[in-house]
């Protein structure tokens, strides 16, 4: 017998006994379906937390600062730490109160001369005092800008351009209104006034073209305030160190550098050691958000359990089921060998059988799976997860579905063997005498 | 002399172990010759199915040796034991054992299906073997829903469609009344008259066994009694 009649005969085979092989699909069916909608939810929120990451930072961007001594400031059993001119103050990255020690020029030269890092920008930062829309009320906010390969997620209207001389930039959706724009369309294209103060106590006002609305998102860019363009920012970084003799003026917190976007885990991890050794501490995005990827993977995985142990239950129906098939045919498998059909030609007849039941049920579970997950996930992102634009809670790619019916047709054919060993060693003899 | 097509030399069969040993054949020995109809009688527990089964492969003597075409067939294995029976034997059983669910040509496809025949050339010859049988219109009937005659009938168009060398019958008018039962009977024996096969009947119908060349009575496992030796 060739393979396409075996596949044939076990094909018809199947559906010799209907009503016991629905019901043994429908329960590899369940186990389909769900191990389906758990994958598609960690997919989903994974997905999420990609295009989160490309919005906080590109991939190929690592914030740099300098090390320090983690009880710097504090007395311990060495004694009170030296004073270190170059420590400032900083405000958005640690707690109030806390300083960090600046990156000067020099260290900028320096972190350029490493191996590996391709740019270095330093990251200005810039306290406004508040901004304004036309007459409307004073907001306080805080103010981002966007390094290459950084993205926004807009609501409306475009990203500020690098390239532009103009002074441009986006608010987050949530000021829309506060500033008293009827929506977020009605806002591109305003002007936004900000104020900010110079070292000499004297504040100076800076008029700003609103060029896009962003969505809100988990980590979105500028820590959820403005995102300014390159001319903006310079603008209002020269405009607040007023004042400030210039190489005091060059002293930044962070820096942002570059590597090669093509750098695998292991070129990351040299580069930060790099880093480490000259005096600088580099974190990714990826480290930001990687212990939340772990949980994720973490919950998605017992999740997956659940499914398996569903998977395994079906799966003795498919030892039940092909067990009843042996013996209601046993004397067709006697006739089959009486007329010299080999042991492991009916083993792939029974275990084949198996498989079909395998990935009838998988194919109908993934299938309905995805129809409902998507169904479930386009009635959430309008209603309990409107909060949280661009994620779609269950999403699927083709790659993790067909394993997953893989993964079931396996598990099928290991089912089918039981049975299948069972019908292959039958004594023709005993077969065709039996009753 | 040509070599018989089966060969049977001191055959023992036995079942079990022990106090519980059963001997189903006791040293049996007789040669088959080809084209030959040659019917093996004895009451039930006699030992002529084991006989069958022995003859037909589907069982290993205990000892002795059966030849099939002058080879011990205790050196046939696997795959060439499985060329040997679909090849070489054709089956008739008094259950039939056609597939009740699928059509009559299927059924009748089987063996050429396990020998891995082209399913074009499958279905010329089943229907081939259908129409010599006057069966051809019912190619596509399901097995169920065919009379005992005409189950019997499809059955032996399966047992010819390998164009097989021996017919193994066993008891095949047994559930079949005496007038149907007569029309598959001149079937086997027009088969055997005309096409040379040779026919080998279990039964215990002495009007079916009377109209074979020879007969061979099986009691308690052992030959009592062979026409061919009484008439030499």
């Amino acid at each position: 017998m060739n393979v396409l009649d075996l596949i044939g005969t076990a094909a018809s085979n199947t559906f010799r006994s209907k009503t016991r092989t629905v019901l043994t699909i429908l329960a590899i069916f369940v186990g389909a379906f769900t191990l389906t909608i758990t994958n598609g939810l960690g997919t989903g929120i994974n997905r999420y937390i990609d295009d989160t990451v490309t919005a906080i930072g590109a991939e190929d961007v690592m914030t740099v600062s300098v090390s320090q001594d983690a009880n710097a400031g504090f007395a311990d059993s060495s004694g009170p730490a030296e004073y270190d001119p170059d420590a400032i103050a900083s405000d958005g990255f640690n707690r109030p109160g806390s300083t960090v020690v600046a990156l000067t020029p020099d260290d900028l030269e320096a972190l350029a001369s490493i191996d590996g890092v391709l740019d270095v920008e330093a990251t200005k930062s810039i306290s406004p005092d508040w901004i304004q829309a036309g007459d409307g009320p004073q907001y306080l906010t805080s103010v981002g800008g966007l390094v290459d390969g950084q993205t926004v997620q807009l609501a409306a209207g475009a990203a500020p351009s690098a390239d532009s001389d103009a002074f441009e930039l986006n608010v987050p959706i949530s000021y829309v209104e506060s500033l008293g724009f009827a929506d977020a369309d009605a806002a591109v294209g305003q002007t936004l006034t900000i104020a900010i103060t110079d070292a000499e106590r004297t504040q100076h006002l800076v008029d700003a073209t609103i060029v896009g609305v962003a969505e809100e998102s988990i980590a979105a860019t500028g820590a959820g305030g403005l995102v300014v363009n390159d001319a903006l920012t310079d603008e209002l970084y020269t405009t607040q160190n007023i004042g400030i003799s210039l190489d005091e003026q060059e002293r930044y917190a962070q820096a942002s550098i570059r590597f090669d976007a093509a750098a695998t885990d292991a070129d990351v991890t040299a580069l930060k050691e790099r880093l480490t050794d000259a005096g600088y501490t580099g974190t990714t995005v990826a480290d930001q958000l990687g212990t939340f990827k772990t949980i994720i993977d973490a919950i998605v995985l017992v999740l997956n359990a659940f499914a398996i142990i569903a998977l395994l239950a079906a799966s003795f129906g498919i030892v039940n089921t092909l067990f009843m098939s042996v013996q209601e045919r046993t004397r067709e498998i006697g006739l089959m060998k009486a007329m010299g059909m080999g042991g492991g030609k009916i083993f792939g007849l029974f275990s084949l059988e198996a498989v079909i039941i395998g990935f009838l049920g998988s194919a109908i579970g993934v299938g309905i799976g995805m129809l409902v997950g998507t169904g479930i996930s386009s009635v959430l992102a309008g209603a309990l997860l409107a909060d949280l634009p661009g994620l779609t809670l269950i999403a699927f790619d083709p790659l993790s579905v067909t394993v997953i019916i893989l993964v079931v047709m396996a598990i099928a054919f290991l089912a089918g063997t039981l049975p299948a060993a069972r019908a292959a060693k039958a004594d023709p003899v005993e077969s065709l005498r039996y009753e | 002399m040509t070599t018989p097509i089966i060969r049977v030399k001191d055959v023992h069969k036995s079942y079990g172990k022990g106090p519980n040993r059963f001997d189903a054949l006791k040293g049996v020995t007789f040669d088959i010759n080809e084209g030959e109809s040659v019917a093996i009688i004895g009451k039930s527990g006699s030992g002529k199915s084991t006989l069958m089964h022995v003859l037909a492969l589907l069982d290993a003597p205990t000892s002795g040796t059966v030849e099939l075409e002058g080879i011990d067939t205790s050196t046939l294995k696997g795959k060439k034991l499985n060329r040997a029976r679909n090849k070489t034997f054709g089956f008739v059983f008094q259950q039939f054992f056609l597939t009740a669910n699928i059509s009559v040509l299927e059924n009748v496809m089987l063996p050429m299906k396990i020998a891995g025949v082209r399913r074009s050339e499958r279905k010329a010859r089943a229907h081939a073997a259908l129409e010599q049988l006057e069966m051809d219109d019912k190619a596509s009937n399901k097995a169920v829903n065919l009379s005992g005659g005409q189950k019997q009938r499809s059955v032996i168009a399966r047992a010819l469609v390998n164009n097989p060398r021996i017919i193994f019958a066993d008891e095949p008018t047994g559930n079949l009344d005496t007038a149907t039962g007569g029309n598959v009977e001149d079937i086997l024996f027009a088969l055997n008259r005309d096409k040379g096969i040779t026919l080998i009947v279990v039964t215990h119908d002495d009007e079916l066994a009377a109209r074979c060349d020879r007969r061979i009575y099986i009691r308690d496992g052992l030959l009592v009694n062979d026409t061919t030796e009484v008439a030499a």
